[in-house]
């Protein structure tokens, strides 16, 4: 027997015990019809082919391992950077289920959500009725100060109108008239996660500028020197939002974040549970509007909701991602240009800080090659950040990327001699990324969890920066933006940089040179 | 909280009650009175717990629920390793279900073995307006290319399937004809039929019934020869490897297992199960319907049994026995014995560590009931149990063989429910899953995903029940329970203390 009361074997070494071992081969010889070995290996072997990326490319119809999820997933997540917002989506209670589940693996925190729970004879009848005593029932029991309703694609195939069903529930008397439920159409069908929240973001903030869908007068904007500031989807929502607070105060801006999930993503653990806390208030997302111009960090998830802001004359300005250097650099002379403070010297010793670092270390890094994969202004982030390292992000691959983004990061490349073999894919997925890896392989792989994968196939070590991270802790509790974040990010990437070298080089007897001690 | 503070069952009886009839306070009238359904106090001697179950959850509370497509294409289908199953549909569903279940099998991944693939017909609008039938059969010829080794496929339908009025059925045929009786099989597990997982289930049984049963033969793929001693494992989903700390004992015994449903499965040996001389069934919930099918259509008797500690597996692994000659019994006896000193062991361990500790749960199809014995092994103590997916059938199966007089018993639970009842029971433990972890975990109460086991296992088999001892152990007496409160929370303010 293999367990042992004195030292518990988990799953990763008890089954590696022979008693297992041999169960698990007579298992596969005698009733699990496999394929013959040589089979496997000719398989796995042509796989890893040019002949096969050409096939694998040529695709049509079939996606393998995507990088993206759908839209609801990002309304969930813009909705809960509220006060006290509970995110309703209305349509099939599966898919709330999964949204849930997604955001606490990956943020170890609770994801508070609920459903319409639709069932066949609402797909026959419409969904009013269980908007209606949906929207009832999680105003009496959850007490949130606005309820913000998504859709899943069931509601969007049979053609559930929101607006018409929220006013018609709300004359039934589902939650009081004046009571605030902005809504957005979210199909799972268009765009992906970053869609979603834009929609959603997008929708909230029409329903406090533009008259609550009718219920009320549109606001005047009143011009301030206030800055709005939008983070988009971001898996280092914690860390990033504070960072760019601590920023925006260094120089004395005054400011709102729209959208600000921070706190309600890292509650404390002290006796009590906060299913609500921090977010912007309802009060500053109206206000917003006064606003001198509005900053999105992430040009792809905030598309309508920026067009959306610029109709109301402020000024709007899109960055991808700011990671590195430049990125930096750029995203604080226009804060500066915008509000007319100078940018205060702890943030230039900051930079100066990031610089010393990269200076310091480039040398490994300068000349590797990466493949990157993620949201398509993260994508964007990484690969501007490796040029400025002298590395090459030979293969960037978006799933949920378009024409557009294609070609802001072939004029990316080519700003760069770093950039000259480098190449941008879009709508790709990760089964893609696999043929790319092993017909042109790089050094390294930056992506999410996902990413394991592939680093188990190809052997290409994976950096882990995106979304979702399941398998690391904590990760999203440092930031990845401002001069700060990008030190993290290096530090991450030569972390992995340097565990290689010592990972190639650690067989005693063979490669005793190399394992250094000093780099 | 531990039974030092002794109270009578009457006593609990009335306390539990009284907490039903707080939080049935926050509802409107309407749901309250729907909602009172669900939660009751068990009497003992009842053939069931007094709830009803399995049916629709109400909008809008905040059910802890999935889907037919989770119970379909997540459960039943998603194990079986060397076919590749579709989530045919919008991205979704099968992205948020990539790999969290914990399924664990061997096989060359991506080559030959495709259960940590995402594969998807990622529908675009075009495909809602046009229908997805032409994208499904173009999907199914770039399957064959880019995977030839597949044994099978499956479509697992999500939401828009059904609602755009597809025909996922005559594809399947028609591909199947193409590819020479390739198994291809169709299934209509779209997320809005029925009430939760649990029709999911129910509509991929049928699937196998109809699509692999009816249209093989059993000799088709395996061939090895019967013996007297040949055993199927229905309803074991090799979560951290259940289904192999379970395995090693009946072979141990001297059955031999021809086919695992579905956790480390495989075609060949859904294919064979009707050659089993008797189909022993774990979740009942989620395989009840093709053990039934396979003892009218084969004659294969069936019998549920429960790998949760050490009372509950000895009692099974007689119970499985009794179905066969004296060999078999013997061996029964050999394995309890023989695991008997790591059993010794494990109680003298950690029973003094647990004794007396009270418990909440609230999981899926099995673990409501079937874990309770393992906690009573650790001298532990469930006091509310509860289903996400129950039917009748598990609630009386509960009551009768399972739950003590008083335990509070809540069915298709609500967020606001189940936290208001662990906020006034203040239990030592509570086992759920990830959506409900951190929301006991903020409020103190020590916490294990019941459904993944949060990230370790197997807990069936003795192998198994080492590992779930140790762990109740770790979640309940980590020393970070004791840092909850800051230390000067309570303490006098010092400037109250120098105003004195
Ligand atoms: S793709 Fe559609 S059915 Fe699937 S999770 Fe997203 S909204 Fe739900
Ligand atoms: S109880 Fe377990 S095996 Fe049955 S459906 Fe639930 S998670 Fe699955």
């Amino acid at each position: 027997m293999t367990q042992n009361a004195e030292h518990i074997l988990d799953h990763s070494e008890l089954f590696r015990g022979d008693e297992y071992q041999q169960m698990l081969a007579n298992k596969k010889a005698l009733f699990e019809n496999p394929h013959d070995p040589a089979e496997v290996d000719r398989i796995r072997e042509w796989s890893k082919t040019p002949e096969y990326r050409e096939k694998n490319f040529a695709r049509e119809a079939l996606t393998v391992n995507p990088a993206k999820a759908c839209q609801p997933l990002g309304a969930v997540f813009a909705a809960l950077g509220f006060e006290r917002t509970l995110p309703f989506v209305h349509g099939s209670q599966g898919c709330v289920a999964y949204y849930r589940s997604h955001l606490s693996r990956h943020f170890k925190e609770p994801t508070s959500c609920v459903s319409s729970s639709m069932t066949e004879d609402a797909a026959v009848f419409g969904g009013l009725n269980n908007l209606t005593d949906g929207l009832a029932n999680s105003y009496n029991m959850y007490k949130p100060k606005m309820i913000a309703v998504a859709t899943t694609c069931m509601a969007e195939v049979i053609g559930d109108d929101l607006n018409a069903f929220i006013k018609t529930s709300k004359e039934k008397g589902s939650v009081p008239a004046d009571y605030d439920v902005p809504f957005a159409h979210t199909p799972a069908f268009v765009g992906s996660h970053v869609t979603g929240y834009d929609n959603t973001l997008k929708g909230i903030l029409e329903h406090f500028w533009d008259g609550k869908a009718g219920t009320a007068p549109k606001l005047q904007r009143k011009a301030n020197n206030t800055i709005n500031f939008i983070g988009g989807f971001d898996g280092y929502t914690v860390g990033n939002m504070r960072e760019i607070k601590r920023i925006f105060e260094l120089m004395g801006i005054g400011y709102t974040i729209l959208a600000d999930n921070s706190d309600v993503f890292d509650t404390p653990t002290d006796g009590e549970f906060r299913m609500y806390d921090g977010g912007t208030t309802l009060k500053d997302a109206a206000n917003a509007v006064h606003a001198k111009a509005t900053i999105s960090m992430q040009q792809y998830c905030t598309e309508k909701t920026l067009a959306f802001v610029k109709g109301h004359d402020q000024e709007v300005v899109a960055f991808n991602h700011p990671l590195g250097v430049g990125a930096t650099d750029d995203f604080l002379m226009t804060l500066s240009r915008i509000t007319n403070k100078a940018i205060p010297n702890a943030l230039e010793r900051e930079r100066g800080r990031l610089v010393d670092a990269m200076a310091d270390s480039s040398a490994h890094v300068h000349g590797k090659k990466f493949a990157v994969y993620g949201d398509p202004d993260l994508c964007y982030g990484l690969a501007a950040f490796l040029l400025e390292l002298g590395a090459e992000p030979t293969h960037v691959l978006s799933t949920n990327g378009g024409k557009a983004w294609q070609q802001k990061m072939q004029a990316l490349f080519a700003s760069s001699p770093f950039g000259k073999n480098c190449r941008a894919f879009p709508g790709k997925d990760l089964w893609h990324m696999r043929s790319l890896l092993f017909t042109e392989p790089v050094d390294f792989l930056i992506g999410n969890t996902y990413g394991k994968y592939l680093e188990r196939d190809t052997g290409t070590p994976l950096i882990r920066i995106g979304f979702p991270i399941f398998d690391r802790h904590h990760h999203h509790r440092y930031p990845v933006w401002g001069y700060q974040g990008s030190m993290n990010v290096l530090v991450k990437i030569l972390d992995k940089i340097f565990d290689e070298i010592d990972r190639k080089t650690s067989s005693v007897g063979k490669t005793d040179y190399s394992f250094d001690i000093i780099r | 909280m531990s039974r030092a503070t002794t109270q009578s069952v009457a006593e609990i009886k009335a306390r539990n009650k009284q907490l039903i009839d707080e939080v049935l306070k926050v509802y409107p009238e309407k749901t309250a009175k729907r909602r009172a359904k669900h939660l009751s106090v068990h009497e003992a001697g009842r053939s069931d717990c007094g709830v009803k179950s399995n049916i629709k959850s109400i909008p809008g509370v905040m059910t802890i629920r999935g889907c037919a497509y989770a119970g379909s294409k997540g459960v039943v289908w998603g194990p079986i390793k060397d076919m590749i199953h579709i989530s045919h549909g919008p991205v979704g569903c099968g992205q948020y279900s990539w790999g969290s279940r914990r399924n664990y099998y061997v096989g060359t991944t991506g080559i030959d073995t495709f259960v940590t693939l995402q594969f998807t017909s990622d529908f675009q609008e075009k495909d809602i307006v046009f229908g997805g039938d032409k994208k499904v059969t173009k999907l199914i010829d770039e399957l064959q290319e880019l995977f030839p080794l597949n044994r099978g496929i499956t479509i697992q339908s999500e939401c828009p399937i059904g609602l755009i009025g597809d025909d996922i059925e005559a594809v399947s045929r028609e591909k199947s004809k193409e590819y020479g009786g390739k198994t291809i099989v169709p299934v209509r597990c779209e997320g809005f039929r029925g009430v939760s997982q649990s029709l999911g289930h129910h509509i991929a049984n049928d699937a196998v019934r109809d699509w692999i049963f009816d249209k093989s033969a059993p000799e088709a793929s395996s061939k090895f020869e019967p013996t007297p001693y040949d055993v199927a494992i229905i309803g074991d989903y090799n979560i951290g490897g259940d289904a192999w700390s379970s395995r090693i004992l009946l072979e141990e015994m001297g059955l031999r297992v021809i086919a695992q449903w579905s956790g480390d499965g495989s075609l060949a040996e859904l294919e064979a199960t009707p050659k089993a001389k008797l189909n022993i069934l774990h979740c009942y919930r989620s395989m009840n319907y093709i053990s039934r099918h396979m003892e009218e259509k084969f004659g294969i008797p069936w019998c549920e049994y429960n790998f949760f500690g050490p009372s509950k597996i000895a009692e099974s692994l007689r119970k499985i026995a009794s179905f066969f000659d004296d060999k078999i019994k013997e061996g029964a006896e050999r394995v309890i014995a023989k695991y008997q000193p790591l059993v010794d062991a494990v109680t003298a361990k950690y029973l003094p560590r647990l004794e007396g500790k009270t418990v909440m749960l609230f999981v899926g199809g099995l673990r409501p009931r079937h874990v309770i014995g393992a906690y009573e092994d650790l001298g532990m103590d469930v006091v509310g149990t509860g289903y996400e997916f129950g039917h009748n059938d598990d609630y009386q199966r509960t009551a009768q063989h399972y739950v003590k007089d008083g335990t509070l018993i809540y069915d298709d639970v609500t967020g606001y429910e189940f936290e208001r009842f662990v906020e006034k029971i203040r239990p030592d433990l509570v086992g759920s899953g990830i959506k409900e972890k951190y929301v006991f975990q903020k409020m103190g109460v020590p916490f294990r995903q019941m459904h993944s086991w949060d990230y370790s296992g197997p807990y069936h088999g003795y192998d198994g029940f080492a590992i779930f001892a140790r762990d109740m152990d770790m979640a309940i007496n980590s020393p970070i329970w004791g840092k909850t409160t800051a230390p000067w929370k309570d303490a006098p303010r010092p400037s109250l203390m120098a105003a004195e």
